[in-house]
């Protein structure tokens, strides 16, 4: 609760708001104590003083009643019969909605159904009907707008309530023998009375609109007394000659409800969690870049060149250290696979390559990333958009996700090409044919007019690597692409990526937290632990002899066809939490060859012709692995 | 399609019935005798016996239901006592003019409002983003009556831009000019709470979307921001957004009774509240269960809307 306030009070809109809304409130409170002129006495040889006259600090209106004392008097009246309905609706709401949720079954689908009824109309024509009905008055008034809110309240609650209805604790209250009443009262009330509170506190602004809308039809309160409203439907007929009678009620409803729609999202961003964990933010067109330190000279290993690269998710006051200075390479025509478990930061290291990773919370605090020699980090958007799909292209592990739901595939692939080609629309459709036929989609005719929801898990990912394919990029960084998928599935999208890489000499960077995949497809491998690279070397002398304990863990959970009765081991423990790693090996608290020294300080990536490792006490001898 | 349009057809027809036993319950509310308090107490025992004789009121409740429903099945509302003419003719003509400003009002936050939360989503926290976020909540705050009033005083009566009130000029010609200028105050007051509201909802749906794998794929693919936001985010947030399109119809059509007291628009909403003020049951019944029933219909649009909208939608 304390930190709810503190929450809110941080919220600077929500605090002027609250205190406003605490001013006028106390004001309508004192307001039979203040020294105030009679609201209803009407002195007409004083009609429409202006504002600040003698005696009339606001003037008068046209039967010469001191408007301060009457906007006084009406706020009271105001307030009073707004919070009056949201009471009336709340309670109403919730009792219908708390016996709908609860008993379920028949009693709930016809109350809902006579609730969606209420909802299908214009709610003033309900709240025109029920004044029709009563005759004007302002009791009527309430009762029509408290009525027209009942079904609002009764759907919000009756959906709280059926999540609450199937909970252990309300089992156990009914296997203790407790009447349906006393489970009610006892068991559901207390958990819903919050969300009323909440629902209510959002909705009274409106309720106080509402019946001063009313009011100034005419419908609400009768003269003389007069609430907000009605002083504004009075003051109408004077509108051009004495503004003053109807600007001064006007504004005080405004301020009103201003105050209270101020607190009201105040109190519910302080009550979403998403809004904390900055879940809600909007990811930037390109990763946010905040170097410290210098820029690595270039090394010219490869095609693509990732030196020393550091990437950071800043949430509130914390900073995860996703990846924690990554070098890799790729050069034409090779594959690379960079393996780890989830979390472990390989998809942050190759979303950073093109600036990917969203942000906030992403930044990139550090390294480089060269494209044939030149520095993609820091390159302006212009130039990375420009990059981005022509000369790396990426294919992502969830194709349901990844694809665009409500554009039809053919579409999608056009507009992969015309990013950054201008070309035709017949031009564009047989380009497009083309790459489904690439990438083996029978009828690719047919095809282009799918929407993705209308294929299969593999068709779609056929579609992700041929929209990839789309601008002839030098390298394809695929992020997962087959996880996914099933297995059969699995096996011939590897076989395409292969056959591609081989007729169009494609590098490709390939994540996976499979070793099986990796033995089938990449030249190299980088196995990656928290944020960081722990092994290197080609894929075939790694599978051999593994020399860091990690890579030996992992290769340990593949399973292998006519592997016999070995057993499958898992990986004891999760990996540690980036945000806060321990000295030394980050991966000691799971390691079986763990010594006091792997604890101490920093342990280097050690290199030994084509092979890097980074432990102090390999499974195999680096030196010996190297051979 | 066809079907499916067929099926949300029929598939209003309770909800339609719905709403007329609904109005008849309240109306069946009247305390003593209904035809005096309909007429009110001054009313001539002829007219009080005509109107239970229309009513008939000497039946039980279901059966005068039945009678009022099969009546205004065959388009017969009853007749007006205030107007001295059928309810329907006068609410048919009243409810043109309400439609031609709740429409106008409509297109105006439609329009405006998706447009100020793409902006506010896609600049968020920015200065425009502050700025859209600050006049949305005014908007959504202001009365729109106080908010149209206002808009009398500087803009007709000090900048002399438009005329005060009313749908035509007293004298001169009828046409669409003379029209467009008596338009543009009370369609503009009436827009600007719905505006407000559809602003903050597509900029919530949007930011929604914007956190989405597909959106990252458009990027990766180098399609420019502009198209991203546009083309990508707006296209999947309108899924969330139409619906609310419909619910906000249903607001802007309530908001018109007050603008049209203030603008003194002949519409259909003054027509009500002119009726409740005479006592005119008849024509207040008959026009909450037209504009309720257009109301309906309007909602079966914007679901088809929906659905040729979203592919993912079983028609």
């Amino acid at each position: 609760m304390i930190g709810f306030l503190k929450l809110l009070a941080r919220n600077r809109l929500a605090l002027a708001g609250g205190i406003v809304l605490f001013l006028v409130v106390v004001l309508a409170l004192v307001t039979p104590l203040l020294p105030l002129a009679e609201p209803n006495v009407t002195n007409t040889s004083a009609r429409f003083l202006r504002p600040f006259s003698d005696g009339a600090l606001m003037g008068t209106d046209h039967l010469g009643r001191d408007l301060l004392s009457r906007l006084l008097w009406g706020t009271r009246l105001s307030l009073a019969v707004g919070f009056a309905a949201a009471v009336v609706a709340a309670t109403l709401g919730a009792a219908i909605g708390i016996i709908a949720g609860f008993y379920g079954g028949r009693t709930d689908n016809l109350i809902m159904r006579g609730v969606d009824m209420l909802m299908a109309f214009p709610y003033i024509l309900l709240a025109l009907a029920i004044v029709a009905a009563l005759g004007p008055g302002l009791f009527n008034a309430l009762i029509a707008v408290a009525a027209v809110n009942v079904p609002f309240f009764a759907r919000n609650i009756r959906g709280i309530t059926v999540g609450i209805a199937h909970k252990e604790f309300v089992d156990a209250a009914r296997l203790a023998g407790l009447s349906n009443t006393k489970i009610i009262l006892t068991e559901i009330l207390p958990n819903v009375v919050p969300v009323i509170v909440i629902a209510m506190s959002t909705t009274i602004g409106w309720m106080i609109l509402e019946t001063a809308g009313l009011s100034f039809l005419g419908l609400g309160s009768q003269p003389p007394q007069a609430d907000l409203g009605s002083m504004l439907g009075e003051a109408r007929s004077a509108l051009i000659t004495n503004p003053h009678t109807s600007v001064v009620p006007g504004l005080m409803i405004l301020i009103i409800v201003m105050a209270i729609n101020l607190l009201g999202d105040g109190v519910r961003d302080a009550l979403d969690p998403r809004l904390k964990s900055g879940a809600l933010s909007r990811p930037m067109a390109s990763t946010m870049v905040r170097r410290q330190g210098p820029v690595p000279e270039p090394e010219g290993k490869g095609l693509l060149e990732v030196q020393e690269l550091q990437t950071q998710f800043h949430v509130r006051d914390r900073n995860y250290r996703a990846v924690g200075g990554v070098s890799l390479h790729v050069k034409p025509g090779e594959c690379l696979g960079i393996i780890g478990e989830s979390g472990s930061g390989k998809s942050v290291t190759v979303l950073s390559v093109m600036g990917l990773v969203a942000s906030p919370p992403g930044v990139i605090t550090g390294g480089a990333v060269r494209y044939d020699g030149a520095d993609l980090i820091g390159a302006p958007y212009r130039k990375l958009r420009e990059m981005r799909g022509r000369n790396v292209a990426y294919i992502f592990q969830d194709p349901q996700a990844t694809l665009h739901p409500l554009y039809r595939v053919g579409d999608q692939l056009k507009e992969a090409i015309r990013a950054h080609h201008g070309i035709g629309r017949d031009e564009g459709r047989a380009r497009a044919i083309e790459l489904l036929k690439a990438v083996r989609i029978p009828n690719p005719e047919q095809r282009l007019t799918d929407f993705p929801h209308e294929m299969s898990g593999g068709m779609r990912q056929r579609v992700g690597i041929a929209m990839a394919l789309a601008n002839d990029p030098d390298i394809i960084i695929a992020d997962e692409p087959t996880t996914a998928l099933d297995v059969t599935v699995q096996a011939q999208i590897l076989s395409l990526l292969d056959d591609l890489r081989r007729s169009r000499g494609l590098a490709i960077v390939f994540i996976t937290h499979d070793f099986g995949v990796v033995g089938q497809l990449c030249d190299r491998v980088a196995v990656m632990y928290a944020g960081r690279i722990v092994e290197e070397g080609p894929t075939q002398a790694v599978l051999e002899a593994p020399t860091h304990p990690y890579t030996a863990r992992l290769m340990a959970c593949v399973p292998e066809l006519g592997g016999g009765k070995r057993r499958l081991e898992a990986i004891p423990g999760l990996p540690p939490v980036v945000d806060n790693l321990p000295m030394g090996c980050a991966f000691a608290d799971r390691c079986d060859r763990v010594q006091a020294d792997c604890r101490k300080g920093e342990i280097v990536l050690e290199r030994q012709g084509a092979r890097a490792v980074r432990c102090l006490h390999p499974v195999t001898p680096l030196t010996e692995a190297a051979e | 399609m066809g079907r499916y349009v067929l099926r949300r057809l029929i598939s209003a027809v309770p909800v339609l019935l719905g709403i007329t036993v609904i109005v008849f319950a309240i109306m069946a509310l009247i305390p003593g005798d209904p035809a005096t308090a309909i007429l009110g107490s001054y009313a001539t025992p002829e007219n009080v016996e005509k109107l239970n004789r229309d009513l008939g009121l000497d039946k039980p409740l279901v059966a005068q239901y039945f009678i009022w429903l099969g009546n205004m099945v065959q388009g017969d509302f009853g007749t007006s006592f205030s107007l001295n003419r059928p309810v329907i003719d006068e609410v048919l003509e009243r409810f043109n003019a309400t439609l031609v400003l709740a429409g106008t009002a409509f297109v105006i936050c439609s329009v405006l409002g998706i447009a100020a939360g793409v902006v506010s989503a896609a600049n968020q926290y920015g200065w425009a983003d502050k700025a859209i976020t600050f006049v949305v909540l005014l908007g959504i705050s202001i009365p729109s009556f106080f908010l149209g009033m206002m808009m009398i005083l500087y803009f007709a009566v000090s900048l002399r831009w438009f005329p005060v009130s009313g749908m035509w000029p007293i004298y001169g010609t009828r046409d669409i000019w003379a029209l467009l200028d008596h338009l543009v105050l009370p369609a503009s007051a009436l827009a600007v709470v719905a505006t407000g509201v559809i602003a903050r909802l597509s900029r919530s749906a949007m930011l929604e979307v914007l956190r989405q794998d597909f959106i990252r794929t458009a990027r990766a693919k180098g399609v420019h921001e502009r198209g991203v936001i546009w083309r990508h985010a707006l296209r999947a947030a309108m899924v969330s957004i139409i619906p609310v399109l419909g619910i906000q119809a249903g607001f802007v059509l309530s908001g018109a009774v007050y603008i049209e007291i203030v603008f003194q628009w002949p519409g259909v909403g003054r027509m009500l509240v002119d009726a409740i003020l005479t006592r005119d049951i008849l024509l207040v019944q008959g026009g909450v269960v037209f504009v309720a029933a257009c109301y309906v219909m309007f909602n079966i649009v914007v679901d088809v809307a929906q659905s040729l909208l979203d592919p993912r939608i079983k028609t």
